[in-house]
């Protein structure tokens, strides 16, 4: 009987999918309600976060940024997510997830700065985003907490995370479900399922079939996106945002992308757990030739079009690292006087200390 | 003025804060219509409503994580970790999160977080109930640490605590719990956080300490003056930051230290407390400044416990020691 339950559930869990790999339509009645301009404007988005994941690994090669995690092959997941968002939503992004809180409002320069361990990267300006959590799996909890504090303030707003299908199997992740089911609270757990938690593949994790079915455990809302079609990402997390809202509570998305680069450029070498095969399949799937694809045939991109996003994009990293560049260079005594609101005898001392050091 | 034990106390100053602010929310296994399993938390639930004192799921790192979220929409949560044994289970969301919080968002966020937590030995706990895990907290920067040895204090030091816009963790000896009564004011008053106090003025050796170990120095203080040592007792209140000052302008007077924890005695409070006198006092001393603590095993949960403990009769011991040295 245990089998049957299992296999049941399992069988519930088949991937949404709008846009299929050669940009067409399959499922028309889902399609969300997009105008031509948002429609190019999320496509402009893909192309933009494109060139930054390049830029960002070279100017990593030249020592000019610290931690970075590449994006290239997830931009659906992560733009078409965010773009189904309202401005007062919070974020809690996972390591990766930088390219979702520039577009909810990020200075790109801080992004840089974050990749530096500047603490400037990491100021929030007044926005509602995290900087993106180095612990996998933290902010899973925490967003039960943001959810539920939107509930109790009678905010018409929802909490979304970020996990990849590593982050699926720690605690965190469950208990942050389970609580914000038990509470009903408006959040959106987004699982980016690229297939590898750095080396260890999706099959290793766990023996559900899906992340999605770990939805039913929770009692939430549990979906399987094809998570290299922006459409279906827009729709599902537009449907999640809708029902939390509605106080009908949380729901788990799985997207099923797949990230083209290394874990981080700290010296992962993919080439040492994934086959070149793999990679060439899913570049396949890719989130934005799809999406090309399907706006040419409604004569709503071109290459024109495409070349003035990069050039753009191009332009503004560069003023932004020159911005990060020209940001003053943090000190001990930053790192002081941030731990606490007030300075207890310690610190007041290691302040002066240091601030004579740094003086010199 | 009402006689209160230390639990009522407690619990009289989340019921000053959840009045005085909408913003408190008070949260924890068995919280809410169950009172809390030692009843910190009676009867707050039926005055302020399930909104704002409410039973969590059985997950100490969820209860943790949530209280950063609550706390980011702006809310001032004071969550209750049931033994501080359980601690383990939500390290990251103390040490890895709420602490950092401040500065890992440049200042743009804070954590005003109260973690309250019954621990300490002396009661028959099973295992992972009672041991003495401040020192793991006082070495995370970010927190701030407190450990009232008596209700006054407890309630003055407990509406600080929920006050202060920095995660504080406000650890409630059990046996301090119903041991004795105190008078304590029905209205409200705060304890500074980060201040010790005086508890007794002596002139030949000061004994620093807090927690249980305040009741034991105090009686052990007693029986020194039988002796002829007059032995001052600070209680630090607050184990992280601590209160250097009150320490060093005692040392200086009586020029002779001991510490006592109830600790194990390896890399706790009284390691720093005895590293802090020999930075700055140590021309005053005319001894070495000895700890009191427990042995550097874990607990021993029940069976030996009464042992293990340090009590007076080895402050005794050792101060006598000192003074002698």
């Amino acid at each position: 009987m245990g089998t049957k339950t299992i296999e049941n559930i399992e069988g519930q869990f088949e991937m949404f999918q709008i846009l299929n790999e050669n940009g067409e339509i399959v499922n028309k009645e889902a399609m969300p309600e997009l105008s031509d301009e948002q429609l190019q404007e999320l496509m402009r988005r893909m192309v933009y976060t494109r060139i930054l994941d390049q830029r960002s690994i070279s100017l990593n090669r030249q020592g000019r940024l610290g931690f970075y995690a590449p994006t290239a092959g997830q931009e659906a997941s992560q733009l078409g997510s965010q773009f189904a968002l309202d401005k007062e939503d919070w974020i809690l992004p996972g390591y990766r997830d930088v390219p979702q809180i520039i577009w909810h409002g990020l200075p790109l320069y801080k992004a840089f700065l974050f990749s530096r361990g500047h603490y400037v990267g990491n100021q929030a300006d007044g926005l509602n985003v995290l900087s993106p959590q180095i612990i996998i799996g933290a902010q899973i909890t925490q967003t039960a907490g943001v959810a539920l504090g939107l509930k109790k303030k009678g905010k018409k707003n929802v909490a979304i995370t970020y996990t990849g299908d590593g982050g699926a199997s720690q605690g965190d992740f469950y208990e942050g479900m389970n609580f914000a089911g038990a509470y009903s609270a408006p959040a959106i757990f987004v699982v980016q399922n690229n297939r590898f938690a750095i080396s260890v593949p999706v099959e290793k994790q766990s023996a559900a079939k899906t992340i999605a079915q770990k939805a039913v455990a929770a009692g939430i809302q549990g979906v399987q996106v094809d998570g290299m079609d922006v459409l279906a990402v827009y729709k599902a997390v537009t449907d999640a945002r809708e029902r939390a809202i509605n106080g009908e509570g949380p729901t788990l998305i799985e997207t099923m992308t797949y990230r083209y680069g290394p874990h981080t450029m700290a010296g992962d070498d993919p080439t040492r757990y994934r086959s070149e095969d793999l990679d060439s399949e899913w570049e396949k799937k890719d989130p934005i030739v799809r999406f090309r694809k399907y706006l040419e045939s409604k004569n709503l991109w071109s290459e024109e079009k495409e070349n003035e996003v990069v050039d753009k994009a191009k332009e503004e990293i560069k003023a932004a690292i020159k911005q990060a560049d020209s940001t003053p260079k943090q000190k001990v005594t930053d790192l002081i006087s941030n731990m606490y609101e007030e300075l207890p005898q310690n610190l007041r001392e290691q302040y002066e200390e240091y601030s004579a050091k740094e003086s010199k | 003025m009402a006689q209160m034990t230390m639990i009522q106390a407690i619990t009289d100053a989340m019921r000053t804060e959840l009045k005085n602010d909408e913003n408190v929310l008070v949260f924890g296994e068995d919280v809410g219509q169950n009172g809390g399993v030692f009843r910190a938390t009676e009867g707050l639930q039926k005055e302020f409503g399930e909104d704002r004192v409410f039973d969590t799921p059985l997950a100490e790192s969820g209860i943790g994580g949530m209280s950063i979220g609550l706390a980011l929409t702006g809310f001032r949560p004071v969550p209750e970790v049931q033994f501080f044994g359980f601690v383990y289970e939500v390290m990251d969301a103390i040490s890895g999160q709420m602490a950092r919080l401040r500065y890992r968002s440049g200042g743009s966020f804070h954590a005003p977080i109260t973690v309250r937590s019954p621990f300490g030995g002396g009661v028959k706990t099973p295992e992972l109930h009672a041991d003495s895990l401040e020192g793991l907290m006082a070495q995370q920067p970010g927190l701030k640490v407190v450990i009232p040895s008596n209700p006054y204090d407890a309630k003055g030091l407990l509406i600080s605590a929920i006050r202060d816009n920095d995660p504080v963790i406000f650890l409630e000896h059990m046996k301090l719990y119903r041991s004795f009564r105190q008078e304590v004011p029905e209205e409200e008053y705060t304890i500074e956080i980060g201040k010790a106090e005086v508890k007794r003025e002596g002139t030949d050796i000061t004994i620093v300490t807090y927690g249980a170990m305040v009741q034991a120095s105090l009686k052990a203080a007693e029986e020194l003056e039988k002796d002829g040592i007059s032995a001052e007792v600070i209680d630090l209140r607050t184990v992280s930051p601590l209160d250097i000052d009150t320490i060093i302008a005692s040392v200086e007077k009586t020029n002779r230290a001991i510490v006592v924890q109830e600790a194990q005695k390896q890399a706790g409070i009284a390691a720093n407390v005895v590293a802090e006198i020999n930075d700055r006092a140590i021309l005053s001393l005319e001894a070495p400044v000895l700890r009191v603590a427990a042995p550097d095993t874990v607990f021993a949960f029940s069976a030996a416990e009464d042992v293990w403990l340090p009590d007076h009769t080895d402050i005794i011991e050792k101060a006598t020691q000192v003074v002698n040295f």
